[in-house]
């Protein structure tokens, strides 16, 4: 099993490949349908943001276990303008862009852990992880 | 990918066949909203049964569609949403609030008869669809 | 005492200098109970009887699960690793747990064992008591190890098998019941927790799709208290469900989940309730455009 997934972001196409990547990765972790969903749900808003706003990043996809449960860490990753309120940013109904401005705050609904890391010109970092328990 | 777009009676059926990037659904919302002024179509069906994930662009794109549709006289109606794909969607946030929906392509034609119908007789509807 | 727990990959630490000497004694030790696995085994499971464990299992049964943790446990010994033990005794809870045995019935028999080897070693040891001491200094950290390793893989699995019953428990109990076609009632009974109320909403999914159903009566008279989770979940639960062009009606709210809605934030207006589930189905049946008639209409007059 690879370690870690590495998808560039810099076309809208690439919104749908890794969408589907995470899918199929929590699909192999064997994650229910629904939950498959969501984190290909979240993974598109994620990856949308970066294309919105940063014009390139990258998502990277992996798996990690931790005692009896298992779970999906996607981490995105731009070097845009950065976000300058991370915790407005993470309140419903914000955008700067004129749009339903969900991304963020959508995404973190659907994911178990969910952390941001930027500042104005410093880029951004999502780091979102969703679980599920293991049945031996 | 460009979505297949069929004429049935005053009806438009837009028949998505898989996933769609953003430049798919903006494409799809110009194409629907060209024949319906173009075909005065009384009706539109967006069928999405295949995919797999819906997500805030494209209920964005959607409600679009829906609210461009109607000035120019034409309910739409979305089917087909699968159920795991409703529930992420309300995790989401995203409610299509303002956009009829329906279960299936049969359920979405019945529904814009009953429609349709009613906005000759002008009278109430019996399902009010907010 | 260096035991590392959960970490079944490295071997034990052993101070570099005296490496060697422990391994040596080890080997010494393992020896000892290889030779005399026959008695040790058989005082083992005496004492197991006498201490009132493992009720559930008949005495051969004991006999023969005892001789085989013996091996797995002088084994364990013998590489310093344990990961044939930990699947042992995944294995072996698996085996006994449906039979009842519990989790202290189960380090109780480990500790036993260590014991029975420990009186062994003082047996034979007596006369070098620098010896024993050296002994038991390398077996006791394995020893503990062991007992560590058997008592987590037993937990792990009861763990394990609950949450299945659960799940499984969990899929009785929600039961979306369909009594005429395009309507389907689902009565929710009882205590809600987050996991179930997610069940309850992919089972509810499902069945719209599944039945094509155009109404949907929830019924919560049975359901005592929401928290403000649960709540939104219920909201939710309605809102997907209208996606898949389903109307829903909540039925059976009480003034308290009522209060808890309004919390939320969740106007009450924009979702339609009943008081009870009775009125509730004939709101639905208004909608699907059937008529309830008295029976005296429908039998024809000859």
């Amino acid at each position: 099993m690879a370690d870690q997934l590495l998808i560039p972001i810099t076309a809208d196409v690439d919104v749908v490949t890794a969408r589907q990547r995470g899918r199929d990765l929590a699909a192999e972790a064997g994650f229910s349908s629904g939950d498959q969903t969501v984190i290909a749900a979240a993974i598109s808003e994620i990856a949308r943001n970066i294309l919105m706003y940063a014009k390139r990043g990258e998502i990277a996809l992996s798996l990690v276990a931790n005692g009896d449960r298992q779970g999906v860490v996607v981490v995105a990753r731009d070097q845009g303008p950065g976000i300058r309120d991370v915790p407005r940013a993470l309140q419903d109904g914000y955008s700067t862009s004129g749009g339903l401005g969900l991304g963020l705050p959508g995404a973190r609904r659907l994911m178990d852990d969910f952390d941001v890391v930027s500042d104005a010109g410093k880029g951004t970092t999502v780091t979102m992880k969703k679980w599920r328990r293991m049945n031996a | 990918m460009e979505v297949p777009i069929l004429k049935q009676g005053h009806y438009l059926i837009a028949s998505i066949q898989s996933a769609l990037t953003d430049a798919d659904l903006s494409q799809l919302r110009e194409a629907l909203i060209e024949r319906v002024g173009r075909f005065r179509a009384r009706g539109v069906i967006v069928d999405v049964t295949a995919l797999d994930v819906m997500d805030s662009f494209a209920v964005r794109t959607l409600r679009d569609i829906a609210h461009m549709a109607r000035l120019r006289g034409a309910e739409t109606v979305i089917v087909g949403i699968q159920p795991e794909v409703a529930f992420a969607m309300v995790q989401l946030g995203l409610t299509l609030k303002g956009v009829s929906t329906a279960l299936d392509l049969e359920e979405g034609l019945a529904f814009l008869n009953i429609q349709t119908q009613l906005r000759i007789d002008r009278g109430p509807g019996r399902l009010d669809r907010g | 005492m260096a035991t590392k727990g959960k970490d079944a990959q490295s071997p034990l630490p052993d101070p570099q200098a005296q490496t060697e000497s422990t391994a040596a004694l080890l080997r010494e030790l393992v020896a000892h109970l290889r030779q005399n696995r026959t008695q040790l085994r058989e005082e083992w499971a005496r004492r197991i009887t006498r201490a009132q464990l493992l009720t559930a299992m008949t005495e051969e049964e004991i006999f023969a699960e005892a001789t085989s943790v013996y091996d797995n446990y002088v084994e364990a010994l013998e590489t310093g690793t344990f990961e044939a033990l930990q699947a042992y005794a995944r294995n072996l809870s698996e085996r006994i747990i449906p039979r009842g045995v519990e989790t202290h019935e189960v380090v109780g028999i480990v500790l036993l064992l260590r014991d029975v080897l420990a009186r062994s070693l003082f047996g034979k040891y007596h006369e070098d008591f620098d010896k024993l001491n050296r002994i038991l200094d390398a077996y006791e950290p394995a020893a503990n190890r062991i007992a560590n390793t058997v008592a987590v893989g037993f937990v792990q699995e009861r763990e394990r098998i609950i949450r299945q019953q659960q799940e499984a428990i969990r899929e009785l109990s929600t039961p979306v019941l369909q009594v005429r076609e395009r309507l389907l009632i689902l009565p929710i009974i009882g205590v809600i927790d987050p996991q179930r109320a997610r069940q309850l909403t992919e089972q509810l999914l499902r069945a719209i799709r599944t039945n094509r159903a155009k109404v949907v009566v929830i019924d919560i008279t049975g359901v005592a208290a929401m928290d403000s989770n649960v709540a939104n979940h219920l909201v939710q639960t309605v809102e997907a469900s209208r996606l898949l062009g389903a109307t829903v009606i909540v039925t059976g709210l009480s003034p308290e989940i009522a209060q808890t809605l309004v919390t939320i934030g969740v106007d009450l207006s924009e979702m339609a309730t009943v008081g009870d589930l009775q009125g509730g189905i004939e709101e639905a049946e208004r909608l699907l455009g059937y008529k309830v008639l008295p029976l005296e209409e429908l039998t024809p007059k000859a």
